[in-house]
């Protein structure tokens, strides 16, 4: 059977993207306002503040620079205006950007003052919305669609029904030849043994627990008590789970029952090749996403329990549930109810098939519910203190 | 009415989708061959909590998701509540 095929972006790089953005991009804190006046003045683009970008270094500053650059790169993203303080960095920024062959121009604000950069900032991004909005869909393979996915405000119903038809979709995909992405390091913890065996080489098994050990020893430098005990937690218990490998499993039921990972990247580090890979993430919900956005992913699957809200500017974030409650009482932030499953009126890869049906409508332009409700939290990954 | 679910067949244990009472003859549903399974409880189970499908020695596995979850610690009949008090992560 071929794969299913949808109607996106092909960039000049040959990636696909499925939303074609014009974002404002401030190198710095500094530089927030002067975006967020060129995104007013030229409607349609988007400007993405953030809270960082001065005074940082080493593998922090690097981490900074790759997310910048890998945000302006995604391929949801059709071109880009990057406003700085000063010109070095912009350009380190801009040159990063333009590697993709997409339209980018950097501003810096040192000898222009602010108002004078807005008006030649907006000239530019109205330029490029011009250009945009004449880019066309066309047909790409489903398999082109890069996926990462991550749960959120989890409880019994994720590791029953959302996280395994998350899975199903994973599966699917990977059969199909697609990109996908899961990580959550904290998540994993005391469960790491069950994610090195889903390794499908020596080498990405070595790369993930490399990954692993590091996070682990950053806890270790920083914990204010024992944390080795505190898996699953109180809440978790109260919920029904009981040990820290059953919650490990619930968690991996998002990367399916067959599909192993090919590799393990550090933090926004973009993938090499098809298959299915383990990025090295924060399990807070906008830090991850943020990253995954910033290493070329362009849709997102996120199963929740309880139900978390969480959004991305560039990454469309798919929310799925399980839990009857949270589709009823915050139905406006879920896009598709799976808890059929629990009354055993669907089976998972019926569910299955209706996410991917969800994904693909997407792909198509559907708005998820986190887009037409404005999340769009762009939140940088600090490693530690600016100097 | 589905009361519990069990992942795969190769699993001893299912996941309450209601609050079960002490007593009933609950329904239950394998989600990988959509068999119907019957369990008579010997105690509440709440919802979200696991349910023992067969007799589970000590030391033997509780197998979910076609997975060993630990380490059975306390003696486990059919239909009897499996948790913290019988079952113990063989990590720590």
């Amino acid at each position: 059977m071929s794969n299913p095929k949808v109607m996106a972006y092909r960039r000049e790089n040959g990636r696909v993207g499925i939303r074609n953005h014009v974002i404002i991009l401030p190198l710095d804190d500094l530089s927030n306002s002067a975006c967020e006046k060129v995104a007013f003045n030229t409607k349609g683009c988007k400007a993405l503040p953030h809270a960082y970008g001065r005074l940082q270094f080493g593998e922090d500053l690097q981490l900074f620079f790759r997310t910048l650059i890998g945000t302006g790169a995604n391929p949801n993203v059709a071109a880009v205006v990057v406003i700085g303080i000063e010109p070095e960095w912009t350009n380190i920024i801009v040159d990063g950007i333009a590697e993709t062959g997409k339209p980018v121009t950097g501003f810096s604000i040192e000898r222009h003052g602010e108002i004078k950069t807005v008006e030649m900032a907006s000239w530019k991004a109205k330029e490029y919305m011009h250009w945009a909005s004449e880019r066309k869909r066309e047909e790409c393979d489903l398999s082109e669609i890069w996926v990462s996915t991550k749960c959120g405000e989890s409880d019994t119903t994720s590791g029953l029904a959302s996280n395994p038809t998350v899975g199903n979709v994973f599966d699917k995909l990977v059969d199909m030849g697609a990109t996908c992405s899961f990580g959550e390091t904290s998540e994993v913890t005391g469960g790491e043994m069950i994610v090195k065996e889903r390794a499908a080489t020596p080498e990405a098994a070595e790369q993930f627990m490399a990954l692993f050990d590091r996070y682990a020893e950053m806890i270790d430098r920083n914990k204010t008590d024992d944390l080795s005990g505190s898996q699953p937690t109180k809440g978790n218990i109260a919920g029904g789970l009981t040990t820290i490998e059953e919650k490990a499993f619930g968690n991996l039921q998002k990367i399916g029952k067959k599909c192993k990972y090919v590799g393990a990247l550090d933090k926004a580090v973009a993938p090499t090749g098809p298959g299915l890979w383990y990025m090295d993430s924060s399990s807070a919900a906008a830090e991850a996403v943020t990253l995954w956005a910033a290493a070329g992913f362009v849709a997102h699957l996120f199963p929740t329990g309880q139900g978390n809200i969480i959004g991305n500017p560039i990454e469309p974030v798919i929310k799925l549930t399980a839990n009857p409650r949270t589709a009823g009482d915050m139905s406006e932030h879920i896009d598709y109810d799976c808890s059929a499953i629990l009354r055993g009126e669907m089976t998972l890869d019926e569910s299955g098939d209706n996410l991917l049906n969800m994904l693909v409508r997407t792909c198509e332009g559907r708005l998820t519910a986190q887009e037409v409700l404005g999340h769009e939290e762009f939140v940088l990954t600090k490693l530690y203190e600016s100097a | 009415m589905i009361q519990f679910l069990v992942h795969e067949k190769a699993d001893n244990i299912g996941v309450a989708t209601v609050d079960i009472k002490t007593g009933e003859t609950a329904q239950g549903l394998y989600m990988d061959s959509q068999e119907s399974v019957e369990m008579k409880t010997l105690h509440d189970i709440p919802l979200g909590h696991k349910i023992a499908l067969t007799d589970i020695a000590v030391d033997a596995s509780v197998i979910k998701y076609g997975a060993d979850i630990g380490r059975v610690v306390a003696e486990i009949k059919a239909g009897e509540h499996v948790h913290t008090q019988n079952l113990k992560t063989r990590r720590w």
